[in-house]
């Protein structure tokens, strides 16, 4: 019945975005502008019918109904409600279902908000937006069909992979992802709508957009740093990113978007880069689709694989369709997409835009080639290779070295026309904080230039871009005597993209530091342990106290109690654990991490004696780490400030009248 | 219009798709051995499992990889452990036992695990038609370039490696793998074969134990 249900309701909504991606054009050409509600009442309907079949699927998740394929195959009795419930995104059919239903939930949204406009940027991308769900409803009734009928019907299920049941994060970095990854579908359809409409000169498409594609790189942006985050907390080997092809295939798009981000303010201020914003924005999403591909295909070894199908195919005519649709619609608009403006100074803030572009695009390359290079090999010369850390670290670091440098140069620089000696005094905060930073990396022990260059830089940037508020805030004390923070507070209302952008970049530095300080200083080292002994890392004390093992609903754990020691006196108990699962052969281990602001303890539990009498710990000394962390939640935070509704101007407001499009354009 | 520079991405970018289609069609996991058309690592390994009947070796025996010369050799690697071991099993022992009188010699090579648990482990799978040997160390199974268990080495009649069969067998793989191997055989060789019924119910094995 419910199986029934779901599968029906998806079969309805690809027959209606089917009409509506066929009768939106029509109802255009004709010039019918009272027949568009028809067109957007299918966005509506289609957003019904994906969650009404999303529910269905997860009720029957949570009610054990093994008749249906997707529930036999992660569903088990034993599982917490909790994951049973998420587990919908835990395999390939259930996650394409999730993909569906978010996609379904931004076009209905995005066109709600924009239905009034006036012009035919809204219905294109309304299509736009319905051929890509009709894409992923073709995937659910054909090879990631969740809704196959089992019988007979399996008392009980293998419930989901351990690992996706092990963590809460699992909860948070997939929607998260999601929520990123198609987002980014959205400022793609208006792009598309903009280019089938012939309004690409203007900026409509740009503007309708910014707030959804800030939105969406600000879920991406978290969804990474969670990403990161989990792999840390979870997989027990004390990193948090090894350049996978799953990681990097969120990382790929994410890269071009940023690259976005920036050169659309080029576009709005001086009229330039349009044809390359288009380009961007469509290759950002042909990027998110292919990543998609690489992560669901199986066809790239990778730890995250999912299981394989003849899924791979339609993506990759997909990615095809795509290819060439937007390839012949951005040739067919290119005379419409000339530069008004061209760039007046060497050393403005255009130039460095188009560096940061150059190098992001530069980066994007990087990856993807890195990504991709297995198969290159075994296509052109037979031989299986694997490209790792080594290989990306080696290639990528001169990039994100020159971008952090660029981020902080950048904000100093003045539109327009060459900076002028005021640039020296922009540049000094920033220059005496990345001198010490430098010097307090060198003094740490840091040798490699890169880790050096990564403290210099990254506290170059923090310097100028806390310089921004800061001088920014004591003008408006000055001027309207306010308090500081009141004044820091109507400073960022006042221009919430520039600051909201400036945020980001004070997150992006809090990221490097964490990066560079524990790529540059970790500190780790294994023992075997019996009760009451210790072992030392980077003068941090850990004495084993006792193993132990309990019962949980769906499995079993065994786990040491670890005291970080203070003197004599117990600092904190940390307990690292091995889970073991019935359906799976191997234990899980779980690590247990004790932050700090100066680093992380971090614990692993690698062996024990069944009696207790010793146990084999791996304990690693992280410094920075939770940076990483406060830096995504500060990045996040920037791109909250550049989405909220900007605060009414008022006479006071220090910030000249202009058109509020203009205003708000300003970086 | 730029059509040019549209045709000009086109064509950049339907060779990736086209490398991308390929790559559907490969397995990225699966990592090609060396060894097929190699010769075989030698070994001495002693039989801790005897087998059954016609297969039958003693236990404590010296399997030496030189005396097989001649013979077809399915060089099993597997562990009590190996729940994969468990799904080929039967299928291995059955086959051997069709090829009684040929000559073939199937050989399980226990990995990771001591032969107290691979001997119970046979008694409780319901018997081995065929023996196995220790490999202390897994001396040989680095040899081999043993990635996991179980995996399967198909040795023509010259002692080289045929080929490599990852993962559990079936009883149609193994089939058509010493059957090719048989019928390609040498005609020296072929014309030898007689001889060996008779060299694997232990007479071999002494002349094994000489050298």
């Amino acid at each position: 019945m419910t199986r029934l249900l779901a599968f029906n309701a998806i079969v309805v909504a690809l027959a209606v975005t089917t009409l509506g991606a066929i009768f939106g054009p029509i109802a255009v050409r004709k010039g019918r502008r009272d027949w568009l509600m028809y067109l957007y009442a299918a966005v509506y309907t289609n957003f019904a019918l994906v969650t009404l079949s999303t529910l269905a699927l997860i009720y029957g998740l949570v009610s054990h109904d093994f008749s249906i394929s997707y529930v036999a195959q992660v569903g088990s009795r034993a599982t917490p409600t909790f994951y049973t419930i998420i587990s919908l995104w835990g395999a390939l059919e259930g996650s394409i279902v999730f993909w569906a239903w978010v996609l379904a939930m931004y076009a209905a949204a995005v066109v709600w908000f924009n239905r009034k406009r006036e012009g035919n940027l809204v219905p294109y991308a309304a299509v736009t937006l319905l051929v890509v769900a009709l894409f992923f409803h073709i995937l659910l009734v054909g090879p990631a069909n969740p809704f196959l009928p089992v019988f007979p019907v399996p008392f009980d299920g293998p419930g989901p992979n351990p690992l996706l049941q092990n963590h809460i994060l699992m909860g948070v970095h997939p929607p998260l992802l999601y929520l990123g990854y198609v987002g980014l579908t959205v400022p793609f359809a208006f792009a598309v709508g903009a280019m089938l409409s012939g309004e690409v000169a203007d900026d409509g498409w740009i503007k309708v957009t910014r707030r959804w594609t800030i939105t969406a790189w600000g879920f991406l942006t978290a969804a990474i740093i969670a990403g990161m985050w989990w792999s840390y907390e979870v997989l027990g080997w004390g990193g948090y990113w090894a350049w996978d092809p799953v990681e990097n295939a969120s990382f790929i798009p994410w890269l071009t978007c940023t690259a976005y981000l920036h050169s659309v303010m080029v576009q709005e201020r001086r009229g330039m880069l349009k044809l390359w914003n288009l380009n961007l924005m469509v290759g950002t999403f042909v990027l998110t689709i292919l990543g998609t591909f690489l992560t669901r295909s199986g066809i790239i070894s990778s730890v995250h694989a999912f299981t394989q199908g003849t899924i791979g195919y339609y993506f990759l005519a997909f990615i095809g369709i795509v290819l060439v649709a937007t390839l012949f619609l951005v040739a067919g608009n290119s005379d419409k997409l000339a530069s008004d403006g061209r760039l007046d100074a060497p050393l403005s803030r255009e130039t460095a835009f188009l560096l940061n572009n150059l190098f992001f695009t530069v980066f994007m390359f990087t990856v993807l080639i890195g990504t991709l290079f297995p198969l290159v090999a075994e296509a052109v010369r037979g031989v299986k290779v694997s490209v790792g850390e080594p290989f990306f670290n080696k290639m990528t670091l001169p990039m994100m070295v020159a971008l952090i440098f660029l981020m902080g140069v950048g904000p100093a620089l003045p539109w327009k026309k060459a900076a002028g000696p005021e640039l020296k005094g922009k540049l000094l905060p920033g220059a005496i904080l990345g001198v010490l930073f430098a010097a307090a990396a060198l003094v740490a022990g840091a040798r490699g230039a890169y880790s050096v260059l990564a403290f210099l830089f990254a506290g170059f940037a923090l310097g100028v871009n806390v310089r921004e508020f800061v001088v920014g805030a004591n003008a408006r004390v000055r001027a309207h005597g306010e308090s500081w923070l009141v004044a820091l507070s109507r400073l960022v209302s006042g221009n919430r993209r520039r600051y909201g952008g400036y945020t980001a970049h004070i997150g992006v530095v809090l990221v490097t530091l964490g990066v560079a300080a524990s790529s540059t200083f970790k500190q780790e080292q294994e023992a075997t342990l019996k009760p009451g002994e210790s072992i030392t890392v980077a003068g941090h004390t850990l004495r084993f106290k006792a193993a132990w093992g309990r019962e949980e609903q769906q499995r079993q754990v065994i786990g040491a109690t670890m005291e970080w020691m203070d003197g004599e006196r117990v600092r904190a108990t940390i307990e690292p654990r091995m889970n073991y699962y019935p359906t799976q052969d191997a234990p899980v281990p779980t690590p247990e991490v004790k932050s700090t602001l100066r680093g992380d303890i971090y614990l692993n539990l690698m062996a024990f004696k069944q009696d207790g009498s010793n146990v084999t710990v791996k304990v690693i000394w992280e410094p920075l780490v939770p940076w990483i962390w406060m830096g995504g939640l500060v990045l996040c935070l920037g791109a909250l400030i550049g989405v909220l509704p900007g605060r009414k101007r008022t006479a006071d407001a220090p910030v000249v009248v202009r058109a509020p499009a203009l205003a708000e354009a300003q970086p | 219009m730029n059509w040019k520079r549209a045709s000009i991405a086109a064509a950049t970018a339907a060779p990736v798709i086209g490398l991308l289609a390929w790559g559907l069609t490969r397995d990225p996991n699966s990592i090609p051995s060396p060894l097929p058309g190699r010769e075989a690592p030698t070994f001495a390994l002693q039989v801790f499992a005897p087998g059954q009947g016609d297969l039958a070796r003693p236990a404590g025996d010296t399997v030496r990889l030189a005396d097989l010369r001649g013979k077809v050799v399915v060089l099993n690697f597997w562990a009590s452990w190996c729940l994969a071991c468990r799904d080929e099993h039967s299928a291995l022992s059955d086959v051997a036992l069709s090829y009684a009188g040929k000559p073939v010699q199937f050989l399980g090579v226990l990995y990771n695990d001591v032969p107290d648990k691979g001997t119970a482990w046979i008694a409780e799978m319901g018997g081995q038609s065929y023996p196995s040997v220790d490999d202390p160390g897994a001396r040989v199974a680095i040899d081999y370039g043993l990635y996991g268990v179980p995996e399967t080495f198909f040795l023509d009649a010259s002692g080289r490696v045929a080929y490599k069969h990852t993962g559990p067998v079936t009883q149609g793989v193994v089939r058509f793998k010493v059957d090719s191997l048989l019928a390609a055989a040498p005609q020296g060789t072929r014309q030898a074969a007689p001889a060996a019924p008779a060299a694997e119910t232990g007479a071999n094995s002494k002349t094994g134990k000489g050298q």
